[in-house]
């Protein structure tokens, strides 16, 4: 994989605070490169749409069909055949394509979309994800595409806060929520850090308000500075 | 040959208690709803049902559910805001649940309707869902044995289709409709509106007629319908 960080050092962004969720957005849609094709995950995932150039840069993806898929609509534009994933209306941009369920997971699990996006209750430091069920006795469970997508795009990324509201990381050694994928996630990007999950372990590609050994420190799983690990 | 019903429940005519019958939509999009109600009205129970969600409110599939005809949803994603017709069903014990992942279902189906015995998988490999599932290693990846899914009946959602069944569908409510033509053994598909022969452009057709066995006209779901053609 390719990084398109700005430099081949950890970036510690001091003197502010963490990144808000538009930030969060506007970070993840920075790494994602020129004539991408994507798919945004259900959720806040959905807000990167907010700072790509769907026009003519990156051509984004819904599982229930479409590529080509533009801004949600709004008032006259709202058709209730044309949805996204989250089975909210959206709208068509010029180019777009529409095609069945069954091609549409065969270009996900073919390897041929660039990017997916997608929310997580846990990462662990090899790349395997948890998002789609907490296993609670009671809990409904639903999986949708999140399988599908999770060893289908070429680069994973996950978008997540690092630390649940109780304080317990979300980036742990291994996972305790049931898996949606073993060893799938490239990037994790948080409030606070942006990861990148590499065979050889987990390295910080940037932070926002906090050092890196600040964060060793509070996780659980081993981080790593990026000229450090530089050449792994 | 496709026949073209004059109602709806002429159209779900002979459908037997115990079916496996797959229902296109995703949400209420595609959703064929007039087909539900009227499969509703013929009365068959006990049923297994395949569709990506389990129901939206109170309509379609969530009607069907409420009315207690389904023994067993096969789905990717029973849980929404709206379903809370299955939640109450499935909190109740009333009904069976297998989760498949989307992808997995839409090819289990189209491996039933393509003459595939069976195909290996890489969705689900080391997760829950793949517990008790046979697995390969194929060039160093985990893949998951997946076995088609056949339906008695599809119960489907297009846009416009001719006297010989040949079918176009509109924006994201195609989804899952051109596989479940494929994959049942009586297809019963309702559009906005049934055209003679030759007024389709062959190359427009996304199913063509000889998966259709039953197509019934109900006019356009919505308005938005009846500006396009």
């Amino acid at each position: 994989m390719t990084l398109t960080a700005p430099s081949a050092r950890t970036a510690e962004h001091l003197g502010r605070g963490p990144l808000s969720r538009d930030e969060m957005a506007r970070t993840v849609a920075r790494d994602i490169p020129r004539g991408s094709y994507v798919n945004l995950g259900i959720g806040q995932p959905t807000k990167v749409a907010d700072y790509l150039d769907l026009g003519s840069g990156v051509v984004l993806h819904t599982e229930n069909g479409m590529l080509g898929m533009g801004p949600q609509a709004h008032g006259d534009e709202i058709d209730p055949d044309l949805t996204n994933a989250g089975k909210i209306p959206v709208t068509e941009l010029p180019g777009a394509s529409y095609f069945h369920h069954a091609d549409s997971f065969a270009m996900m699990r073919g390897g041929h979309l660039d990017v997916c996006v997608l929310g997580a209750f846990q990462v662990s430091g090899r790349g395997d994800l948890a998002n789609w069920h907490t296993g609670e006795p009671g809990a409904i469970p639903a999986v949708g595409g999140a399988m599908d997508l999770a060893i289908g795009a070429k680069s994973v990324y996950v978008m997540m806060s690092l630390f649940t509201r109780d304080g317990a990381a979300k980036l742990v050694p291994a996972c305790t929520y049931p898996l949606t994928g073993v060893a799938c996630v490239d990037r994790v990007y948080t409030e606070q850090a942006t990861f990148l999950i590499r065979p050889d372990g987990v390295v910080v590609l940037e932070t926002f308000g906090t050092t890196v050994a600040d964060l060793a420190a509070r996780l659980e799983v081993p981080v790593r500075r990026l000229e450090d690990a530089a050449g792994a | 040959m496709t026949a073209v019903a004059a109602t709806p429940a002429e159209a779900v005519a002979g459908i037997r208690d115990g079916s496996t019958v797959l229902i296109g939509g995703f949400g209420m999009a595609g959703m064929p709803v007039e087909l539900i109600d009227a499969l509703i009205e013929q009365g068959a129970g006990d049923l297994t049902v395949v569709s990506n969600n389990a129901g939206n409110g109170d309509t379609g599939l969530a009607a069907l559910l409420a009315a207690g005809r389904v023994r067993k949803m096969i789905c990717s994603f029973p849980r929404q805001s709206d379903s809370y017709v299955f939640d109450g069903l499935y909190r109740a014990g009333k009904i069976e649940l297998e989760l498949v992942p989307q992808g997995t279902l839409a090819e289990r189906m189209r491996a039933a309707g393509a003459g595939i015995g069976a195909f290996y998988c890489p969705t689900s490999a080391g997760t829950p869902l793949a517990e008790g599932k046979e697995t390969r290693v194929i060039d160093g990846r985990e893949y998951v044995l997946e076995y088609p899914l056949r339906g008695d009946v599809a119960l489907i959602r297009a846009h416009i289709g001719d006297r010989m069944g040949n079918l176009v569908y509109r924006k994201t409510a195609r989804n899952f409709g051109p596989v479940m033509a494929t994959a049942a053994a009586l297809t019963v598909v309702q559009v906005s509106r049934v055209v003679e022969v030759g007024a389709l452009d062959p190359e427009n057709v996304v199913t063509p007629g000889i998966y259709v066995d039953r197509l019934v006209e109900v006019g356009p779901a919505h308005a938005a319908q009846q500006e396009a053609s």
